[in-house]
């Protein structure tokens, strides 16, 4: 055929643009070393965060990875803010991890997980574009030769204010591209902001309407074949020998692969010929041990760990809650579980591999650039200057493209195919069933009251599987994951890395600790990470706690959280909104839960009816987020309500059940996913105290189950602790 | 060899006849913003126009389309001009990923050709697209937005 779109440029090669005249800049990390490049000699050097054309055109590089959570649009404000260009000259563009590498990584961290795109990187980027800025005023009063105090900015435009005259920064850039980057910069104060903190549409969405985007399944290179893999459905087993001879002469087929010790590839020239070639090969596997493992296995191990005697790690510790217990007035306890999830990206894992004995590339959606190249390092054999990763726009990862296995395949098919560029492309029912599962885990609570009926003890017991003991092992600390407890923990220290996520309450004497067991099903993290079950938990428990007591619910908690007003007020101004206290409309229950997580506090109240017992209409949910400072928030509230879609959806839908060692769910017939029909009213309510930076993509999915959970007790009278819904026979009306 | 009629187009193929339609369209054809999401019609990813209708190309064998008018995402704007429908999208800045977004916007302009005021109730039956972002609330007040340009 004749029709061959091109790579999207922008997406594909992200030196062209920078290689003419122009300013590129770069800027000291706090931690890094000057970086500073110039590209005034007209060489096609990219070394900037900031690079202006002669047009004005301002080209941002973005080095966090956007998903659809709106980080590449709200980096670019940052910058642009500190800037002062003209918000309607913007493009960004993404560096690569190689050449990130190559400069001492001028662009710091690649990651965008755990909703840290921005939060983590706003100091350095803004600093970056106040350093831009402060070169282009610099050479445009050197071209004056008038003091640069006499010299402002705003709107891509420098004027002398003395004489009114005025040039652009598209003028300048070259020259301010010689200039010695500033060393201390000054940021504004948010208040100030006029491009950062507003709501600014999204920056990519354009070519999202009219399919012009490229994601990585959209790669197209000259002379590229396409490839289909199966791993080892049981988890750790191997590829033990497959029997090409019976494809043989099937259309398209180029050749047949070892991928690694656990899975086999069919490339071809087209991708669904790899794929019909791929299911007609025989394959044996050596399913090994973890074969006779399913989720009853599991489940009763986990449940071994509920037992009080059995060793566990403290993450929250305050008074002596066993003893609170034993000698309680009155006690309750519930267990409740929460199951495997898989991440289901709408495009299926992929990545496509150019290697030669002199260069590996890849080009790919992922969610850490620099993981990724890692891994391209690692299985190419090569050097990291011999490497690099393009990154394309990503259709969705929720956590899972930040483990780059599809990429280290990916190089490894490549590999036997030297100077052929080829597309690994996962089916639907690979990415189903060699997930990187959210972890699966059993919680039991038990609280105290005295004879006044104040809660004066709680022991929360959480049995399963450890991410970091999977992900990063060298993050436990003493064999503890600080992470288990997230949102549920005493204070943010152990979550340097991803904010704090505290608990919101005080309790006389707690005792909240994990007996950790790790099935042999890998986890990941899964939007909301492990707020997920810690929110129902905590949440719904809280509830069972309030009833018992003869309690509302909204009451009783706001009793315990007088030392967390950040908390309270998320909880206060969603029970506002819903008119908690004040009769809903006929049929209509409320539900309230409030967690933080990942740096924000948040809150959800649910308004549901339930008929025949069993069909749940989710009317409306009100949410609030204080996420400290808010870029975006248009982005923000659509971060909030899409948070709903996931959450419920894995509440209502979803749950990966284990049989034989194997995932049983792989693809939407079985694990399914809310439509528009079932989706509820979203009232976001983003409210910013100032003072700090939290994630936005994550944290409300941590509310909205427990929030619908407490809602279902107020129209039944019936406590559900388990998820999915579906297994109960609860269905959306 | 085979003739098909797509965005406006006749193109030769040389597929086998059971190739399903997405395939076609993406590794033949070369057009990519129809996409592949679960390859059996559950998740909408691939829906294009077929004589006008809303199919999902995964589960449309290429001899089933020869002889009909296709028409993908890259085939509704006409020389560069948005239609309502993907003009609404831009304004309430729908998508988040985008991924499921081709599928979605063919979807609705179906609905939008055979309802043009359709009413909530109307957008609950039509529209069974999985968004795994959550992009409902958008997606919901952009079709009224449409309807009502």
């Amino acid at each position: 055929m004749n029709h061959t779109p091109q790579l999207n440029r922008r997406a594909f090669v992200v030196g062209a643009t920078a290689a003419g005249a122009g300013l590129a800049l770069g800027f000291d990390l706090p931690s890094g070393g000057p970086t500073v490049v110039g590209a005034a000699d007209g060489t096609p050097e990219v070394n900037a965060w900031v690079v202006i054309r002669p047009d004005d055109t301002v080209v941002i590089r973005i080095a966090r990875s956007e998903m659809g959570q709106g980080t590449l649009t709200g980096l670019a404000q940052l910058v642009a803010e500190e800037l002062e260009c003209d918000w309607n000259k913007v493009t960004t563009e993404y560096p690569t991890p190689g050449q990130s590498a190559a400069r001492k990584r001028p662009w710091g961290s690649f990651n965008t997980g755990g909703s840290i795109g921005i939060r983590t990187s706003q100091q350095y980027v803004r600093r970056g574009g106040a350093a831009a800025r402060v070169m282009l005023v610099q050479a445009a009063a050197n071209e004056w030769t008038v003091p640069v105090a006499e010299c402002t900015a705003a709107n891509s435009v420098i004027t002398h204010t003395p004489t009114g005259r005025t040039v652009t920064y598209g003028k300048v850039a070259e020259a301010a591209a010689r200039l010695q980057p500033p060393t201390d910069v000054k940021l504004k104060d948010p208040k100030d902001w006029k491009v950062a903190g507003k709501s600014m549409k999204r920056l990519d969405t354009a070519d999202k309407t009219t399919g012009k985007m490229i994601y990585g399944i959209d790669v197209k290179l000259p002379g590229m074949l396409s490839a289909a893999i199966k791993a080892c459905p049981v988890f750790s087993g191997k590829l033990r020998s497959f029997d090409e001879a019976k494809i043989t002469g099937m259309k398209g087929v180029e050749k047949v692969v070892r991928v690694g010790d656990n899975a086999v590839a069919v490339i071809a020239d087209t991708w669904w010929h790899a794929k019909i070639a791929l299911d007609a090969l025989p394959i044996v596997w050596d399913e090994g041990d973890n074969a006779k493992v399913s989720s009853a296995s599991i489940a009763k191990w986990l449940e071994e760990g509920l037992d009080p005697a059995q060793p566990a790690f403290v993450g929250n510790a305050t008074g002596d809650a066993k003893a609170a217990i034993a000698g309680a007035a009155r006690k309750i306890e519930a267990v409740y579980d929460y199951p495997y999830q898989n991440h289901a990206a709408l495009e299926p894992l992929n990545a496509t591999a150019l290697y030669t004995p002199d260069k590996c590339e890849v080009w790919t959606g992922t969610q850490d650039g620099e993981r990724a190249f890692t891994a391209v390092v690692q299985a190419s054999g090569l050097p990291p200057d011999k490497c690099d990763v393009h990154k394309v726009m990503l259709g969705g990862g929720f956590g899972r493209r930040g483990t780059p296995d599809y990429v280290r395949q990916a190089v490894l098919v490549a590999r036997q195919m030297p100077g052929t560029p080829v597309k690994l492309l996962w089916s639907r029912e690979e990415d189903m069933t060699q997930g990187r599962y959210h972890p699966v885990t059993q919680c039991k609570l038990t609280g105290a009251f005295d004879a006044d009926n104040n809660l004066i003890g709680l022991h929360m017991r959480i049995s399963g599987q450890s991410i970091t003991a999977s992900v990063t092992p060298e993050a436990l600390k003493d064999g503890m994951d600080p992470f288990t407890f997230q949102g549920v923990s005493s204070s943010g220290e152990a979550f340097a890395n991803i904010g704090p996520a505290r608990l919101g309450y005080t309790i006389p004497n707690l005792l909240i600790d994990h007996s950790m067991r790790n099935p042999h099903v890998p986890p990941g993290v899964w939007r909301g990470v492990n707020g997920n079950q810690n929110g129902i938990y905590l949440e719904c428990f809280m509830d069972e706690l309030a009833h018992s007591a003869g309690q509302d619910p909204l009451a009783f908690r706001r009793k315990l959280m007088a030392d967390h007003p950040k908390h309270l007020a998320v909880l206060n101004a969603v029970a506002e909104r819903v008119g908690w206290g004040t009769p809903a409309a006929k049929g209509v229950f409320r539900g309230i839960a409030q967690q933080m997580g990942l740096a924000s506090y948040v809150a959800a109240a649910a308004e549901i009816s339930v008929t025949d017992g069993n069909k749940i209409k989710v009317h409306r949910i009100v949410a609030a987020t204080d996420p400290g400072t808010a870029v975006n928030p248009a982005q923000i509230e659509r971060q909030i309500a899409g948070s709903f879609v996931f959450g419920l959806t894995g509440l209502f839908y979803g749950g990966c059940t284990v049989k034989d060692g194997r995932i049983e769910q792989a693809n939407f017939d079985t694990y399914n996913s809310m439509r528009i029909r079932e989706m509820p009213k979203v009232e976001a309510i983003v409210m910013p105290s100032g003072g700090f930076w939290g994630g936005v993509g994550e944290p409300t999915a941590t509310v909205a189950a427990p929030a619908v959970l407490n809602a279902y007790f107020a129209a039944t009278g019936k406590r559900i602790r388990s998820v999915p819904l579906s297994n109960l026979d609860i269905v959306f009306a | 060899m085979a003739k098909l009629s797509i965005n406006r187009q006749t193109v030769d193929i040389n597929v086998e006849p059971d190739t399903p339609l997405l395939w076609v369209i993406r590794e033949h054809i070369g057009l990519t913003g129809t996409k592949y999401g679960c390859g059996i019609a559950q998740c909408g990813a691939c829906t294009v126009h077929i004589d006008g209708v809303a199919v999902r190309s995964c589960g449309v064998q290429a001899s089933e389309a020869i002889g009909k008018q296709i028409t993908t995402i890259e085939g509704l704007a006409v020389n560069g001009v948005l239609t309502k429908v993907q003009q609404a999208w831009v304004n309430n800045d729908v998508p988040q990923c985008g991924y499921c977004q081709s599928g979605m916007i063919m979807a609705v302009t179906a609905l939008l050709r055979e309802k043009p005021r359709p009413t909530d109730a109307d957008i609950d039956e039509a529209i069974t697209n999985i968004c795994r972002c959550g992009t409902f609330q958008q997606v919901r007040e952009a079709i009224h937005a449409a309807a009502n340009a």
